[in-house]
């Protein structure tokens, strides 16, 4: 499976910005709570642990597991092509995101797969951050 | 312990317009003008006696205020929510005295056109998750597959689960699957749409209408109407559904404090249920609900559901007109239409073979761990 070609994309705005600077650069960014330290996904105003404003854009590692997934062969929409494996990335640092699995076939994705950020870029402004298996 | 007071509101009107796959030639203020007249009807009352007023449609939007205008009233209560959490906030108003009867009604028709997508109410925009493919059957499928991982549970068990209800739906003359039966092995060989749902395994998309009408239990026996009576309810909510990653082990257990509070309400537990009018948008989502609700242990609902438990003369019926899988799927009147399916076979309304057997008490539900929440009541055939 590849990354898609022809997607809709992030409109990022104020809260969200930093996120997709950051994939374009390369880099899995989130925000980590200065106060009691958890991570959080996707960005928010406050910190949903503890409810502190004293909110911290850092770097991630990229590497996680598979905590669940689907393989898709009914499309959102016609522009994606078929199938896709939608996942949900349990990240080394604890935070879940959705993302889509590359590299691999339908048949190889399990639960606990060890997988990584790769970064692919749609647009100019817009790069999508997929995983692949780690160490592929 | 103090009365509750949700026991002395009852549901006096039901009443479902035509659905169908595309209902041609009508639109959204026929469906719920149909909806209302067939409420007020069933309930006997007059449109000037309603009070209290939470009307809509998908489309068009039409609200409450166009809808007093049409029924002649003016009401000094609206509600806001839709579905079984419109129906707890409409008794909640009853109950305290901010209204003495409520008219629900829903319509949704001409919503879905572009069919190389999936439904447009299916489709989330958020930026998190729109670009990577995600609509509802693929969130539901993120729990199911989880599930499936953890504890072993097998297509077998969904395939089940939508092979009874769309059982009860092929014998149902007002379903929109009248007259096509299906079994485990048709889910099963029915073509992958988000693995682990085969088509089969998925809800339908349709058109239709519904509205209900509550009262105290004081007015309606004035009232030439078969009331049915509240017993529990509750919700359970855990934030920005389709937005968020449907993690199982956050809101895998969604509706376990709903059910919690509305048996306790009720003063009965699970084994009490004669009717599960459980919310099928996807096969797996009723065997976690099993789960949640306390009917059978974490993990076991896929041994639950098997053996005939879930089928209509079974243990704990599921869905008996058909469900969203053959029944009808349509806007947010579908919502509406489990607490209504509920009060119908309570009332005994359905053919005899999807009538249950002295069935005195029903269960229905709204929502799943994909979407994020679970909303739920229980209503009997006597007051408590």
């Amino acid at each position: 499976m590849k990354p898609q070609r022809d997607t809709p994309l992030p409109r990022p705005n104020v809260l969200t910005r930093p996120h997709w600077d950051g994939c374009r650069e390369g880099k899995l960014m989130v925000q980590r709570c200065n106060d009691c330290g958890t991570h959080v996904f996707i960005p928010t105003p406050v910190c949903s642990s503890c409810m502190s404003s004293d909110m911290q854009w850092v770097e991630t590692s990229g590497k996680g597991r598979v905590y669940s997934f689907t393989t898709v062969w009914r499309p959102q929409r016609p522009e994606f092509e078929v199938p896709y494996s939608v996942a949900i990335v349990e990240m080394e640092e604890g935070w879940h995101m959705l993302s889509n699995l590359i590299d691999l076939e339908p048949e190889e994705v399990k639960v606990g797969l060890a997988v990584e950020v790769v970064f692919h870029a749609a647009s100019d402004e817009i790069t999508l951050p997929y995983f692949r298996p780690a160490g592929a | 312990m103090a009365r509750n007071p949700l026991h002395d509101v009852c549901i006096a009107g039901v009443y479902n317009t035509q659905q169908a796959r595309v209902l041609e030639g009508v639109n959204e203020v026929e469906l719920l003008v149909d909806a209302m007249r067939g409420t007020l009807a069933d309930a006997g009352v007059a449109p000037h006696e309603v009070d209290g007023v939470n009307v809509r449609s998908a489309v068009w939007r039409i609200n409450a205020r166009e809808v007093s205008h049409w029924l002649g009233c003016s009401p000094k209560w609206n509600g806001g929510e839709f579905g079984i959490a419109g129906v707890l906030e409409a008794a909640g108003a009853i109950a305290t005295s901010q209204a003495s009867v409520v008219l629900m009604a829903d319509a949704q028709c001409g919503q879905y056109t572009e069919r190389a997508l999936t439904a447009p109410w299916t489709r989330p925009t958020n930026e998190f998750v729109e670009c990577w493919g995600l609509y509802t059957a693929a969130e539901f499928a993120l729990i199911a597959q989880r599930h499936m991982a953890v504890y072993g549970t097998r297509p077998e068990a969904l395939a089940e689960v939508s092979a009874a209800i769309r059982s009860n739906g092929a014998i149902n003359p007002d379903a929109v699957y009248y007259g096509r039966p299906c079994t485990p092995e048709d889910v099963l060989a029915s073509r992958m749409v988000a693995d682990p749902f085969h088509l089969l395994d998925c809800c339908m998309t349709s058109e239709g209408g519904a509205g209900l009408l509550l009262t105290t239990v004081e007015r309606a026996l004035d009232l030439d109407c078969e009331p049915i009576y509240i017993l529990g309810g509750g919700l359970d909510r855990f934030g920005m559904s389709y937005v968020m990653a449907p993690v199982y082990d956050k809101y895998g257990l969604a509706g376990r404090r709903a059910a919690q509070d509305a048996f306790e309400q009720g003063g009965i537990g699970p084994q009490d249920v004669d009717v599960c009018e459980f919310y099928d948008p996807f096969s797996f989502e009723l065997i976690r609900q099993f789960e949640a609700f306390g009917f059978c242990d974490e993990g076991e609902g896929g041994d639950f559901v098997m053996d005939g438990r879930v089928r209509i003369d079974g243990d704990f019926p599921l869905c008996t007109n058909g469900g969203l899988m053959a029944y009808s799927h349509a806007g947010t009147a579908q919502l509406l239409q489990k607490t209504i399916s509920a009060v119908l076979q309570l009332r005994g309304k359905y053919i005899p073979e999807l009538t249950v057997p002295n069935a005195k008490i029903a269960m229905a539900t709204n929502g799943g761990a994909g979407a994020l929440f679970t909303d739920l009541m229980i209503v009997g055939k006597e007051q408590p």
